[in-house]
């Protein structure tokens, strides 16, 4: 007889004290918080260097010739570098002599399956939105995420129209998105036939953080200027 | 209690998980990421592994500790141990990829409730040396793997075209949908389960022809 075999019949003979149910279960949690905080420790750097390379990955996607970014943030203060809790963020990019070539906005809308989290890149210049980048979705694949591979839908962001209007409080026409085949005006998104619902959502995040942001953020174009000082990764 | 414990390590400790007791296509066990992250080959891949990676940290901690602790507990310190090792993996693979992170979504903090962890603990890692236990999951991890990726596989190819992200049959190939989409996964799983269970009957019997209708029975079972 081994001594598992005369430990579980001990163990059937006589009902465990709770004594000793809640030291094992004691221990045992103590043992798993160790383990679980260690991993965090160790993992925390490069979890945190993956994010800002997948963040830095869609700005300069999104905006052409970009070399370096900046964070910054619209409070009821006006402009902060950094990222602020109760501001507005937002990306700055810059191309490799330190002119500013577009501003990069993170937004989410509801899709067909969960949220679309996207970031857009506004061209100050054209005042027109040059392309977006999809961060995170769970859209049906071979429909819905045709809004990333649909060469027609894409065209839509070349220059879509994002003009603030003459009060500049909001964008002088809708960023809205049309039934396939009928836009007309430059601020339209010509949907995708068979994944209108991931199209309109594109649209209505633009639509809506760039009625809030961009009237915002018009006056302080001027002052996003690129320092090297700060740390580049 | 005639309990006998066979501490000797064969050939079979191993390969009782890749062939014999394969966990998805004998026992039907973990089904759940069997038919959810199973769209591409990389996806396939990174969940047999990271699955491989808690059941053996698991039942080896768990084999070691098999004495301490006491039978009406067991189950939630077997819950804690797992889902300790689990949440190890999460963070792990975030480090790795984000992009992986994402594409595997919630099915790694799902690892905690799949069935196989918890069966080979209670089954096997509670009555064995830590040893033993550790070549057992090997096995039965890899057994998990390979099937993941013979779903993985087909699926990618035939409902994207491509295989580990490179295209296979070129710009005219029309991809099934349908075979990324959840259905596809029952769809491949029957198929896989019916040629297992072919084979099996074949060289049980060498009359495959009569017994063919009991295979698809066990498919469709597995299927529903």
């Amino acid at each position: 007889m081994t001594d598992t075999e005369q430990a579980i019949i001990a163990m059937a003979a006589k009902k465990t004290s709770s004594l000793a149910m809640v030291i094992t279960l004691g221990l045992v949690a103590m043992l798993s918080g160790l383990l679980v905080v260690i991993t965090w420790q160790l993992t925390l750097e490069p979890i945190e260097k993956n994010k800002r390379i997948m963040i830095e990955k869609a700005i300069f996607q999104v905006i052409a010739d970009a070399q370096y970014r900046q964070t910054y943030a619209i409070t009821n203060k006006g402009l902060v570098s950094g990222e602020q809790g109760d501001g507005l963020p937002f990306y700055a990019a810059f191309d490799k002599t330190g002119q500013l070539k577009g501003i990069a906005i993170a937004s989410a809308a509801q899709g067909y399956a969960g949220m679309v989290n996207l970031l857009y890149g506004y061209d100050p210049v054209c005042e027109c939105i040059r392309g977006f980048s999809i961060i995170k979705m769970a859209e049906t694949p071979g429909l819905g995420d045709k809004i990333l591979t649909d060469e027609k839908f894409l065209t839509n962001f070349k220059a879509l129209d994002a003009r603030i209007d003459s009060d500049n409080n909001a964008l002088k026409n809708a960023i809205v998105s049309v039934k396939h085949g009928s836009k007309s005006n430059p601020w339209e998104v010509d949907a995708i036939s068979g994944a209108t619902i991931t199209s309109k959502a594109v649209a209505k995040a633009i639509n809506q953080s760039a009625q809030v942001i961009l009237p915002k953020l018009k006056p302080y174009i001027s002052q996003l200027i690129y320092t090297p000082v700060e740390k580049q990764e | 209690m005639p309990i006998k414990e066979d501490h000797s390590i064969t050939a079979d400790t191993f390969l009782d998980g890749v062939w014999k007791d394969n966990p998805v296509f004998v026992m039907l066990l973990g089904m759940c990421p069997v038919l959810a992250v199973t769209n591409s080959v990389v996806n396939a891949l990174a969940m047999g592994i990271a699955t491989t990676f808690v059941l053996i940290c698991s039942s080896v901690l768990i084999s070691l500790l098999r004495k301490l602790i006491p039978k009406e507990v067991r189950i939630a310190t077997y819950i804690v141990i797992i889902a300790t090792f689990v949440t190890i993996t999460d963070y792990v693979i975030q480090a790795i990829s984000l992009e992986l992170y994402n594409a595997l979504g919630a099915f790694i903090q799902l690892i905690v409730v799949n069935c196989m962890i918890l069966g080979r603990a209670e089954a096997y890692a509670s009555k064995n040396k830590p040893l033993k236990t550790m070549i057992n999951g090997l096995g039965m991890g890899l057994g998990f793997t390979i099937a993941l990726l013979c779903l993985g596989s087909v699926r990618e190819l035939l409902g994207n075209g491509s295989l580990l992200g490179f295209s296979i049959f070129g710009a005219q190939f029309q991809p099934w949908v349908v075979m990324i989409l959840p259905p596809g996964g029952f769809f491949v799983l029957g198929s896989w389960l019916l040629l297992f269970n072919w084979i099996e009957e074949r060289k049980k019997n060498n009359t495959a022809t009569s017994k063919v209708s009991h295979a698809g029975a066990a498919a469709s079972k597995g299927a529903s």
